[in-house]
């Protein structure tokens, strides 16, 4: 079996899959990282989205192996230790998350729009999500919390 | 005076652990050994089977057991109780007939493509009109239309119909249909059944009616109902009132943390089976549901076809209005009973109607369960009756937002259902809506409140 070495949230990760494993499958199911959820296994819903290489993507249709040699953030490695990233914070104060099982995908969605556009403007954020569905329908919400914690960031910048 | 929770902006209690990623689901929980399930489904709308053969699937390496009808003690659940967990009698295509239990789920795939089923095919009735005429086929032996208090419909009375009628200076008709609507939760359908090593079975359930759920597992299972223990990472203070007789042994059910319900989720069939298969095979078993399953075969708000007859007064009261409505159930009832209860007892919508007739049906189909949905059966008669109000201020040639100020709930109103309403606020919330949406009413409107009682 092939063996990928991939860094996970900031750790060294070398793990044993099968060719043909997601690398949905391999964090959840081999690293036991809940945070990417299954919501269809057909790239629909955007409930896996996690980053590689700052990039976002949809972890059930990505090849395990094509994560070899870089670098994978989920949500468990949004927070700095006692610390949560000002999208948590946002989400959590701006009523972003009802059931919650959107809310991984959309965080990470949100971190890879923030990185590139530190400013953006409502129709940018949507834009940024328009791969993430949330079905308790709080979209409004989620927009909200994202253009607050660009808000936040900037502030944070100038002060 | 200022309160502690209202009018208060508070925090969802699990809103933290939603953004942290800690928040729990059925599917996020791994033990070791788990075995998982996949299900041999009905081809066929209607029959019954007559032979199973698992030796082939039984023989498969990884393979844990095989369950069919025969393993269910009682196979008949529901608040109607003629759900079969595992189907012999066939009710609609893609029933789970046999579940597998292997060491992953690729295995248990392979396996039911082994399991033989022999089902004498027997002809079916998809359409709820259809199947209301006397000589269709039947769903189920006890007839296609489901009872309510021995009677075929559900009956709603308020006044009199026919004087309402006489009364009315014009009669504004209207037929509508409620197409039927799936959940779709991001989070499909997960259970998962855990033999302890006390002898206890924990199953972790997305159950939305956790207790409800609870009961008509241990039905299935022909567990006494003093056996269950209820466990909650929901509510610590359902879990604390929560007093079952005998709290020592049986079942521990854990539930209350789910990617989506909206009423989709009351289905008991998947605890019913990791349960089983968990007993049978004393190893933890999952049991996960695909979009495409959960897209085909979850329940789902029943379609309705729906009659509509009001009169109406030139002046724009509305004095009379007749409901027939046919709701589509599917092959069980589920909680369609108590949804075609909603629409009759709310079919008047928030308006106040001196005299009403409902007869609302529940009509069995050979189609997938259908389920309760936000708002049970409210939203098709909110639909019709919003549409109703716009024809009757088209036909009036009147202003639509004053056909509704008028006819609006107001303080000591009663319902069809004879209920008193003495804390009324529609014409409140309507003037909101205006203001919110820049409709500027007339001052005729903006005298009206539903906090005094009727002018007319």
């Amino acid at each position: 079996m092939p063996m990928l070495e991939f860094k996970v949230n900031g750790r060294n990760c070398r793990v044993e899959v099968n060719g043909a494993d997601s690398l949905l499958e391999v964090l959840r199911e081999k690293l036991h990282i809940t945070s990417p959820k299954v919501g269809c296994n057909t790239g629909d819903c955007g409930t896996c989205s996690v980053l590689i290489d700052g990039k976002v993507v949809r972890s059930c249709l990505t090849n395990a192996m094509s994560a070899n040699g870089k670098e994978v953030i989920t949500v468990e490695g949004l927070a700095s230790p006692g610390k949560l990233h000002p999208l948590q914070t946002a989400f959590h104060d701006n009523y972003a998350a009802q059931c919650g099982f959107c809310t991984s995908g959309m965080l990470m969605a949100a971190k890879a729009l923030l990185d590139k556009n530190p400013k953006p403007t409502r129709e940018d954020v949507k834009e940024g999500i328009s791969g993430n569905l949330c079905r308790c329908t709080g979209y409004v919400k989620i927009v909200d919390a994202i253009i607050s914690a660009a808000d936040e960031n900037s502030s944070r910048e100038e002060s | 005076m200022e309160y502690r929770v209202v009018g208060q902006r508070k925090r969802r209690y699990d809103g933290m652990k939603h953004v942290t990623a800690e928040t729990r689901y059925v599917d996020d929980i791994f033990i070791p050994g788990t075995l998982q399930v996949k299900v041999y489904r009905s081809p066929v709308a209607k029959g019954k089977v007559v032979k199973i053969d698992c030796t082939s699937a039984l023989a498969m390496e990884g393979v844990a057991a095989v369950i069919t009808y025969k393993d269910v003690p009682n196979n008949g659940v529901g608040f109607v109780p003629d759900q079969q967990i595992l189907a012999e009698e066939v009710r609609y295509k893609g029933q789970p007939i046999a579940a597998v239990a292997a060491v992953d789920e690729d295995t248990a795939l392979k396996a039911v493509e082994r399991i033989q089923v022999e089902i004498e095919e027997e002809e079916a009735v998809f359409d709820p009109l259809e199947a209301m005429k006397p000589g269709a086929p039947k769903v189920r032996p006890e007839g296609n239309l489901h009872m309510f208090d021995g009677r075929p419909y559900r009956k709603v009375v308020y006044g009199d119909i026919e004087a309402g009628f006489r009364e009315a200076d014009l009669i504004v008709e209207g037929e509508y249909f409620h197409p039927c609507h799936e959940h779709a939760c991001l989070e499909t359908h997960v259970s998962l059944s855990v033999p302890e090593a006390n002898g206890k079975l924990t199953i972790y359930s997305v159950a939305q009616g956790l207790m409800r759920n609870l009961r008509l597992v241990a039905s299935a299972l022909e567990m006494p109902e003093g056996d269950l223990r209820f466990l909650s990472n929901w509510s610590e203070r359902v879990r604390n009132t929560w007093k079952p007789e005998n709290p020592a042994s049986g079942i521990n059910f854990v539930g209350g943390v789910i990617g989506g319900g909206f009423g989709g989720k009351n289905d008991p069939q998947l605890d019913c089976v990791t349960a089983l298969l968990a007993l049978t095979t004393g190893q933890p078993v999952k049991w996960r549901w695909t979009r495409e399953e959960e897209t085909l075969y979850s329940t789902y708000r029943g379609p309705w076809h729906m009659k509509f007859k009001d009169g109406v007064k030139n002046d724009g009261r509305i004095v009379a209005r007749k409901v027939t409505s046919i709701r589509d159930s599917g092959a069980y009832s589920h909680l369609g009973e108590y949804v075609v209860d909603k629409h009759c007892f709310l079919c008047s919508g928030p308006y106040y109607i001196p005299n009403v007739y409902v007869e609302g049906y529940l009509v069995y189909t050979n189609k997938v369960p259908s389920d309760a949905m936000r708002g049970f059966g409210i939203t098709p008669s909110s639909f019709a009756t919003e549409v109703q109000m716009n024809k009757i201020a088209h036909a009036l040639n009147m202003d639509p937002w004053k056909i509704r100020f008028m006819n609006a709930y107001r303080k000591g109103d009663k319902t069809p259902t004879r209920v008193n309403l003495d804390s009324v606020s529609v014409i409140e919330c309507m003037k909101a809506v205006a203001e919110s949406a820049g409709v500027a009413l007339p001052d005729e409107l903006m005298a009206m409140s539903s906090l005094k009682g009727r002018e007319l």
